[in-house]
């Protein structure tokens, strides 16, 4: 009873947070929305009973995904009306394929029987006592460890290849020397300075590091590449 | 599932290929200095390395039935590390004058082909997926290396938009055959399609569909379009890495999952290949034959020979297979010594790429006028060059099969193929003398020669390579 009530209730809430994914004005209230919407999907997922998938579905699409989501749609500045102004005009037409579309599918689907023995052919059959996580560990980790390391090739080259289309080394780039930074003594840089008392920086002068250097501290270095690639790539 | 043993051993070579891989990623990205050669090399001993273990690795199906070394895997296998390896050899010189000199060609060259080598021993629709999808990234990212060349850009971009078109049409084809018949495994594919009177027609809906994506990958018609395009656009080393190492691996795929899983549905898919095949033939010989450029006309070329390839599987007999991986074998070595010989061409330090600056070619240098000569005629299939035996085994299989009216188009389309290729040699030995290109450097003139000699020699000794192929062969008719 209980468990029928909490599915309606975040199946209601999925559905009318999906709809406003598409039909917000603001795209970061649609964004908003889709994390709400993968919440409820979560919660729904741990009703079936998968809890591995519903973490997963929090950890990654809440917490990398719509974040990301955020990010670009807030620093993309896209004009959303202008893109939706065809929408009333095309809608007619939008619609009547649509419908046609659901139409098809209810008539092929309606006749749509399960073989008796579809479960038994089933490509990884559940197993007794073991909860979904140990059996998708399984599964993944196991039987198709060859797929598993496959797909990571597949992200390497997919990582190789974007370096290799947009990185632009035009020698202006810093880089993070690690041999000079733990090389570099206290004597280098510190410099002890007899100050009297109730004088200003105006003063004294503003201290220079001592050493000659190209760059200033460690933390500035990931910055001063970024930008510099940035402009590299708008060619 | 079949095949409940690991058997890690069995994908050896792959592993060891992909490990190399990184290594020479990690030399590459270390060294300040320029190590474009440096990782050339390494990646050829790689792909020799991989040779003798694909040479000295046993034979069955490991990691629960996704793999399988037979001998039909391990003649693909050595076939697309050689096409490979005189693709690193070939791109050396052009890539140096090209500024394309980094270290990242190779490694990609060597990722594709573990993706080759992946899909030369799929055993599942999910490894196939996985090997296709990992060759053709590092394709689509090779076709774009010369990024600051818009044409080079526009290839890499329409490759990648139109191979992810395909791989939608593949993963679709998958999934319908799973839904229909209950198993991606192509052992137990088999079993479950062994009647074809119990095959519901979702099932060749899928069929359809896992040959459409494929053939995407072979550029055979109705899916060329993008192959004049890309070939002409991309770096002239990619494009003749792409016409062979991908199309041996991808035309392989498609003979593997005829033959294995769909093998008892012959009758539901031959109609569909003969189709492919006829309108490849028909569209290489004709289409060629206005083209200028001569990285287009391979294109086109590559198409029509695609579709005398389809002609083998079509008959769907051991004799048939066999032809084919004879005849991918004599492509191979012809395609690659004339790309080899295209990328020579080059004036002043600019390539040039039409048919007519070869004119004259044979008065100011014979040895490559010999060379090309060779492989047109080769390529046409006149006899005694390795083209025609090609053509020959591809040609008496479907005649045993009762298939005359393939066999008759396939030699029509041939003369009408000889046109373009003869004129090329026309062009060279009779037409005025243009101006004369650059000092060929040795690395070129030793993949020309290495495929020349083949393509010349193959009559004298074919026993080994058709036996070879025979026994890979009757590997998928167990």
């Amino acid at each position: 009873m209980i468990a029928a009530l909490a599915f309606y209730v975040f199946a209601a809430i999925l559905l009318v947070s999906a709809g406003m994914v598409v039909s917000a004005r603001n795209p970061v209230h649609s964004v908003l929305f889709l994390i709400l919407a993968f919440f409820n999907a979560a919660a729904l997922f741990l009703l079936a009973g998968a809890e591995f998938l519903a973490m997963i579905l929090v950890i990654v699409y809440v917490g990398a995904v719509a974040v990301l989501f955020l990010f670009v749609v807030m620093m993309l500045d896209i004009n959303f009306a202008q893109l939706r102004e065809g929408f009333q005009r095309y809608l007619p037409v939008g619609a009547t394929i649509g419908v046609v579309l659901l139409a098809e599918l209810v008539v092929v689907l309606g006749g749509w029987r399960f073989a008796p023995e579809a479960t038994s052919l089933r490509f990884a059959p559940t197993q007794a006592g073991l909860h979904n996580t140990a059996q998708l560990g399984r599964l993944i980790y196991t039987d198709y460890i060859l797929l598993f390391q496959a797909s990571g090739l597949i992200l390497l080259v997919a990582m190789i290849g974007a370096i290799v289309l947009t990185l632009r080394d035009k020698g202006a780039s810093r880089r993070q020397s690690i041999a000079r930074q733990v090389a570099r003594g206290p004597a280098d840089t510190l410099v002890m300075v007899d100050v009297r008392s109730g004088a200003g920086v105006g003063e004294i002068g503003i201290l220079r590091p001592l050493v000659d250097e190209p760059e200033p501290a460690g933390d500035a270095h990931a910055g001063h590449d970024h930008a510099g690639h940035g402009h590299g790539g708008h060619h | 599932m079949s095949g409940t043993s690991m058997n890690w051993v069995l994908a050896l070579p792959e592993i060891a290929l992909s490990v190399c891989g990184m290594g020479i990623l990690l030399v590459g990205v270390l060294q300040r200095r320029d190590t474009f050669r440096f990782c050339s090399m390494l990646t050829v001993g790689a792909f020799l390395l991989a040779a003798v273990l694909v040479i000295s690795t046993g034979q069955g199906v490991g990691y629960r039935g996704l793999f399988t070394d037979d001998a039909f895997s391990a003649f693909v296998k050595l076939l697309v590390l050689a096409a490979a390896a005189l693709g690193v050899v070939v791109s050396l010189d052009y890539n140096e004058h090209a500024n394309l000199r980094r270290f990242e060609f190779p490694v990609l060259v060597l990722f594709s082909t573990v993706g080759m080598m992946l899909m030369a021993s799929a055993n599942n629709l999910m490894t196939l997926y996985m090997g296709v999808e990992l060759m053709s990234l590092s394709i689509y990212v090779l076709a774009a290396f010369a990024r600051d060349e818009l044409r080079s850009s526009e290839a890499g971009l329409k490759y990648f938009v139109l191979g992810a078109l395909a791989s939608g049409l593949l993963l679709y084809g998958i999934s319908l055959v799973y839904g229909f018949s209950g198993g991606m495994g192509f052992t137990e594919l088999a079993k479950a399609l062994a009647d074809p009177a119990h095959v519901s027609p979702g099932l060749v809906v899928g069929i359809v569909f896992v040959v459409a994506g494929l053939a995407f990958k072979i550029s055979a018609v109705p899916f060329h379009m993008w192959t004049p395009d890309v070939y002409e656009g991309a770096p002239t080393p990619v494009t003749a890495f792409m016409g062979t190492a991908p199309k041996v691996a991808a035309m392989a795929l498609l003979v593997r999952v005829m033959a294995a899983p769909f093998g008892h549905l012959l009758g539901e898919w031959q109609q569909l290949i003969v189709l492919v095949s006829v309108a490849s033939m028909l569209l290489g010989s004709l289409a060629a034959i206005g083209q200028r450029n001569i990285k287009r006309l391979m294109a086109y070329s590559s198409i029509g020979h695609m579709g005398y390839a389809l002609i083998g599987l079509a008959a769907g007999t051991q004799a048939g297979i066999r032809g084919v991986l004879v005849y991918l074998v004599t492509y191979v070595f012809m395609n690659i010594g004339t790309f080899a010989l295209i990328l020579a061409m080059r004036r002043r330090g600019r390539m040039v790429e039409g048919i007519a600056d070869l004119s004259g070619l044979a008065r100011r240098d014979p040895a490559m006028a010999l060379g090309l000569a060779v492989f047109m005629f080769s390529m046409a299939g006149i006899p005694p060059f390795s083209g025609f035996w090609g053509k020959y085994f591809i040609f008496t299989a479907a005649v045993q099969q009762g298939m005359w009216a393939l066999a008759v188009i396939g030699v029509l389309t041939s003369v009408i193929g000889a046109f373009y290729y003869i004129r090329i040699i026309k062009v060279m030995y009779f037409d005025t003398e243009g101006e004369a290109f650059e000092a060929r450097p040795a690395s070129l003139s030793f993949v020309a020669a290495a495929g020349g000699i083949f393509t010349t020699f193959f009559f004298v000794f074919p026993a080994p390579l058709v036996a070879a192929a025979e026994l890979a062969a009757k590997a998928l008719f167990r």
